[in-house]
């Protein structure tokens, strides 16, 4: 049996697809966390990509992960909403921490730069989604400066970038990444747009983030409170840039009198293990590794120690 | 199999495609004046939504200066005969959107995704089989993949629930023969368990042209708006196209006579312009572009003090696609950067 390196909080993954593998190489990297268990229910291409990095790794599901003499502390799960809600339960009466990569929403929603304090101690962890760990930190840093009647989202992501989940169930993003906006966000009224775009090579993912902003907003304040949240976010995510600088335009009837500001932000991925244009993916995991850390650095600095 | 029992349905998408060239400030009075006089002249099913589909309404599309349910019931209150069809575009709209167009009285549903994703529509379908409505699947930007993908594609939506699948001309950019390609391997594949149907758009001057075509080749729905009124330079007029197939002794239902009193008499003294193929539209269907882009690239033009062609021909190289709207002001300011640093290198 392997154990943690001194220091090092002990984690597992649960789903060892895509998303799961991108997740592992990110947390391979981390000096908080070690990853000694990946999870499946079928043998599959991943289990092994995971034994070849020395992990421990079954197909034998969450009994087989829960019977182990030493539990991970905080276990990362990238399987489907339903999977998660069975597996919530179980995880918290066992006294480990999930970081929720699935729309399951058991947990509070939780964009790193925007409330993770608020809920350091949740036994529970939602990601959210891609468009909203992409859009959530602009509406928030805006709503910072001034206040924001209404915030829309659009998020384009490459087709080959959206898998069989995100595509059987586009209502649950729309809605999620809607409640998202609003509530992190900070705006009585959210909306979110998906666009899946096939064109070859693939498009890089794009956001675009519009919000209603009063007529005498301070600009500057603004600009520069978005620029202060990009770089924030580019401490775990790279490739996450401002296309542009802000745009602003001039108060209309038909905004309620509004004026408006419009960001666009563009998601390069790191390229671990998915390819770079998935930006929208590699956003998600690269915020499920930032929550682990900083979980792992907080809750259980003093175990590690 | 249900749909039309009548050799060509026309659907009038007057009320939805033109939310576009209204920039979405249809009125209800507009609404109810235009549904009677379709109604009168026996048009069985007036499409009647935000130009993006309902819950279209929005900062990147436009906002609604009536809401689309509000128009929604204003219509079918209006309509004796015919029936009122909403458009749903999967990713924008919602599920909740289509309950309460349901609740309002629309009774067709269209449900729209770009002519490669027919996958985000399965369960769209299958809420607008179980509210009772009938079906009606878009393939939007059809000139965008090949007949034998565009019939794959329609394949899905009919096994989920669509009972006609269209191919839809979004940029106005299929000619002729492409636009017949599509409708026959549309109809090979589905077409014993469902219809197709066609959507035109004017951009290269052949909605009417391409709808006969689509006729010969076996669809059975095809659409227009009086006036031409639609995105781009239009879509095919449904007055050209009820005069047109009458002229072929093909029926539709449609009287002549009606549908050009009602495009002279109640939508021209509307129409903010009437549509046509001038330079910007045409680069929409040369390069292949989402026609509903039109006003949007105009606007940015003249924000960023580009060309309005120019921003359309970029967006026809990026591929960009139905919804991708805020891509526009990103390429007018990629072009008006290149220019001040071309104004910069000529000092």
């Amino acid at each position: 049996m392997s154990t943690a390196r001194p220091g090092k909080v002990r984690a597992a993954i649960i789903g060892p697809g895509n998303i799961g593998t991108d997740l592992l190489a990110k947390l391979q990297r981390s000096d908080a966390i070690e990853v000694q268990y990946v999870v499946g229910v079928v043998e599959s291409d991943g289990l092994q990509r995971a034994r070849a990095q020395g992990i421990e790794a079954s197909a034998d599901g969450l009994d087989w992960l829960l019977s182990r003499d030493e539990l991970p502390q905080i276990v990362f799960d990238a399987t489907s909403a339903k999977a998660h809600r069975a597996a919530a339960p179980r995880l918290e009466e066992a006294g480990i921490v999930s970081v929720d990569l699935t729309p399951a929403a058991v947990g509070p929603l939780v964009c790193p730069p925007v409330n993770f304090r608020e809920h350091v101690g949740a036994p529970n962890i939602n990601m959210i989604s891609c468009g909203a760990q992409a859009t959530v930190p602009i509406v928030h840093a805006v709503s910072s400066a001034v206040p924001v009647a209404y915030a829309e989202i659009v998020a384009s992501v490459a087709s080959k970038s959206a898998g069989p989940g995100t595509r059987a169930n586009i209502d649950e993003f729309t809605h999620t990444t809607s409640r998202a906006v609003r509530e992190l966000g900070g705006t009585p009224r959210g909306k979110a747009i998906i666009v899946l775009n096939p064109v070859e090579p693939p498009m890089i993912m794009r956001d675009t983030i519009f919000c209603a902003i009063p007529p005498d907003a301070d600009k500057d304040a603004i600009s520069e409170s978005v620029h202060r949240r990009v770089a924030e976010v580019q401490e775990y995510v790279p490739g996450y840039t401002l296309r542009a600088e802000p745009q602003y335009d001039d108060p209309r009837e038909k905004w309620d009198g509004n004026g408006r500001v419009t960001v666009f932000i563009e998601v390069l991925g790191a390229g671990d293990y998915l390819p770079t244009y998935a930006g929208n993916l590699d956003i998600m995991t690269a915020a499920a590794a930032r929550v682990g850390e900083l979980v792992a650095t907080t809750r259980f600095a003093e175990a590690a120690a | 199999m249900t749909g039309t029992e009548r050799p060509v349905r026309i659907t009038d998408t007057t009320l939805r495609d033109g939310s576009h060239a209204m920039s979405h400030e249809f009125t209800e009075a507009q609404v109810r004046a235009t549904v009677h006089a379709l109604d009168a002249a026996g048009v069985e099913v007036i499409e009647v939504s935000h130009g993006d589909g309902i819950g279209g309404s929005s900062f990147n599309y436009g906002f609604s200066k009536v809401e689309d349910i509000t128009l929604v019931r204003a219509a079918a209150e209006e309509a004796t005969t015919a029936r009122i069809a909403v458009l749903l575009v999967p990713g924008i709209g919602t599920m909740d959107d289509l309950r309460n167009a349901r609740e309002a009285g629309a009774s067709v549903a269209r449900i729209a995704t770009h002519c490669t994703e027919a996958d985000v529509s399965i369960q769209h379908f299958g809420l607008a089989r179980s509210l009772g409505m009938e079906t009606v699947g878009f393939l939007m930007m059809s000139h965008r993949t090949s007949p034998e993908e565009l019939a794959r594609q329609g394949r899905i939506m009919v096994d989920a629930g669509c009972e006609c699948v269209y191919a839809v001309d979004s940029a106005g950019a299929l000619v002729l023969t492409e636009a017949k390609a599509r409708i026959g391997a549309l109809v090979a594949e589905v077409g014993k368990e469902a219809q197709v149907g066609f959507h035109g758009h004017q951009n290269l001057s052949l909605g009417v042209a391409n709808s006969v075509l689509a006729f010969e080749s076996g669809a059975r729905q095809i659409d227009g708006s009086l006036c031409a009124l639609g995105a781009g330079a239009g879509n095919s007029p449904t007055e050209v196209l009820a005069a047109t197939f009458d002229h072929l002794g093909v029926e539709t239902g449609v009287d002549v006579g009606g549908v050009l009193d009602a495009a002279e008499e109640v939508v021209r003294p509307f129409l903010p312009r009437w549509p046509k193929a001038d330079r910007t539209a045409i680069v929409q269907g040369w390069a292949g572009v989402y026609s509903s882009f039109l006003l949007h690239a105009e606007h940015a033009a003249e924000r960023y003090g580009v060309a309005a062609h120019e921003i359309l021909q970029r967006a026809g190289e990026a591929g960009y696609v139905g919804g991708q709207e805020d891509m526009l002001i990103d390429i007018a300011l990629q072009l008006a950067q290149e220019r001040d640093l071309h104004a910069v290198g000529a000092r």
